[in-house]
């Protein structure tokens, strides 16, 4: 029996193993890890596998931008419709309901400034129910996906120890 | 005419070699480009961040003055309430623990409190090299037990007794184990607790550094959790291995008053306390860690099998150690020394490892490997072993 939390954990934070190599690791078989990561993905448990980049080293000029939104709900669909609209555009990369003062938290990346004030007035204020919005623009990246940023990678350990 | 060192020097000191590791090591410093090492006997996590936050808000405060001599009473009570949870045992943090520089200074406080010259101690090898030397600068003499990989290490009840004289003053017992990583569990200490009742006057120091790595059950098993061994078990622990703060040099002894206060004479004159800010990170990690050594020893039971069947599909025997954070596969196939097979791999493949012989004489014919290291150095070093052993296959 696998430990499906265990399994999850080590591919949340290595997606790259092999089914091999996470058999060995959890002390189970290749064809079963297969048949649990399936498992996982059918129940929509897994739903994908990214990779962590450092677009400011690559590509220093893109902006973030976190846009509050408040908005009043549509009858019967509560905040859902507006959330489930703004989270079809791909350069939407978080839609989040919050508590609070304001009500969708939505994360937006594009090449510029101007881009995401473009998105800001000319897709989601002019939506109906959407009250107001507030957007701030990330400045510098410390710490995203649980990794620390310009975390120096050195191994200062002594080769000398009993 | 050149001063004469040598007739000034105690012949006690003079006795012992320079630990046989360092020897190697130089070798591997002086190694141009990318060495992988699988070598080092620490842990490659950083100290779990609210740890150092307690040791860094007590230099905030102030405390950067003597501790009392034993530790602050609250460390000391924080490491009592750990090993009630731990271990299941009672010490009283007023007269039965004393915080100590790390363990080896524990180690060294009992050789010191106990020999007169001429005692014998029983020593289990292959073990942490400073077993041996502390017994020998103290003026003791070493007698070893060693044990072997058909018994997975294990140390068997009938060898200790066969070892034990009537000049024997105690044993040096070090599990989980480094360089083995074999594991004692309490099935098997009593074994050994049989043994002690039959030698009344044995004492018994446990060296219990890697009582948390053990992942067979996840927990500590020791002959301290025998109540009739209590009047003459001295534990030595700390929370360098387990806790990622071998930096940190913070460790305790705990024992029956009797004996820890003659050990705390010899540590009230020669170390006064433990560093402060240490013994408050100490707090912290004896009260609210222990969800962080389990991640940290989840990760390295995932290591430790990578590397079993590592050390497996290049064709090495290797017991499945359960413990610390060592294998400690034979070579003997490849019909080289433990040195040779080090010293080869290094220079022909850059992987860095350590000689069993380097941990006593029944050592020779193993090597240590040390999966305290990234999973993909320690994929990319079980690749180039393989090929190592592959190309130096006998015959």
């Amino acid at each position: 029996m696998i430990d499906d939390l265990e399994l999850l954990r080590l591919i949340e934070n290595n997606a790259r193993l092999s089914a091999d190599e996470i058999a060995v690791m959890l002390d189970t078989s290749a064809a079963d890890v297969e048949a649990e990561i399936k498992r996982l993905k059918d129940e929509n448990i897994i739903l994908g596998y990214n990779t962590i980049i450092n677009w400011e080293k690559k590509a220093p000029d893109n902006c973030i931008g976190m846009i509050e939104v408040r908005i009043t709900p549509v009858k019967n669909k509560g905040y859902d419709h507006i959330a489930q609209i703004l989270s079809k555009y791909d350069k939407v990369t978080a839609c989040y309901l919050m508590s609070g003062g304001f009500d969708l938290m939505i994360i937006y990346e594009d090449r510029s400034l101007r881009d995401i004030a473009t998105f800001v007035t000319e897709k989601i204020a002019p939506m109906e129910g959407v009250l107001s919005t507030t957007t701030h623009f990330i400045l510098k990246k410390y710490k995203a996906n649980g990794i620390i940023y310009d975390n120096p990678n050195t191994d200062d350990r002594q080769a000398i120890i009993l | 005419m050149s001063f004469d060192y040598e007739s000034k020097i105690s012949k006690a000191v003079q006795a012992v070699p320079p630990s046989a590791i360092r020897k190697f090591f130089d070798l591997a410093n002086e190694m141009q480009g990318h060495v992988i090492s699988l070598s080092i006997g620490e842990p490659d996590f950083t100290t779990p961040w609210s740890i150092r936050e307690a040791s860094i808000n007590s230099i905030i405060e102030g405390y950067t003055h003597y501790s009392p001599n034993s530790g602050y009473i609250d460390s000391r009570l924080a490491i009592a309430e750990y090993l009630k949870r731990r271990y299941g045992v009672s010490y009283d943090p007023k007269t039965e623990l004393l915080i100590t520089v790390g363990g080896s200074e524990g180690l060294d406080l009992a050789a010191r409190a106990l020999i007169n010259p001429g005692d014998e101690v029983i020593i289990v090898e292959p073990c942490f090299v400073a077993y041996k030397a502390t017994v020998e600068f103290a003026h003791g003499i070493p007698v070893i037990v060693e044990t072997k990989p058909e018994n997975n290490y294990k140390l068997m009840p009938e060898e200790l007794e066969a070892a034990i004289t009537d000049k024997t003053k105690y044993v040096i017992v070090g599990y989980p184990n480094n360089p083995t990583g074999a594991i004692m569990t309490l099935e098997d200490w009593a074994r050994i607790k049989d043994v002690l009742m039959r030698h009344p006057d044995l004492i018994v120091l446990s060296d219990e550094l890697y009582c948390e790595l053990n992942y067979l059950d996840g927990k500590p098993a020791s002959l301290t959790q025998f109540a009739e061994l209590r009047d003459r078990v001295i534990m030595v622990n700390g929370f360098s291995k387990s806790y990622a703060m071998t930096g940190y040099r913070i460790g305790y002894l705990a024992g029956p008053h009797e004996l820890v206060s003659q050990m705390f004479k010899i540590h009230q004159y020669c170390i006064m306390c433990a560093p402060s800010a240490s013994q408050f990170a100490v707090i912290e990690a004896a009260m609210n860690a222990d969800n962080e050594i389990k991640k940290m020893r989840d990760e390295y039971n995932h290591r430790r099998r990578i590397i079993v069947q590592g050390l497996k599909d290049a064709g090495l025997d290797c017991f499945t150690p359960y413990g610390a954070f060592y294998a400690f596969p034979c070579i003997k196939s490849t019909g080289m020394t433990s040195e040779e097979f080090c010293e080869k791999l290094l220079i022909e493949k850059h992987v860095a490892i350590v000689p069993g012989n380097a941990f006593g004489k029944c050592g020779e014919g193993f090597v240590r490997i040390s999966y305290a290291a990234s999973l993909d150095d320690i994929k990319e070093a079980m690749k180039l072993m393989k090929e190592f052993v592959e190309e130096h296959k006998k015959g």
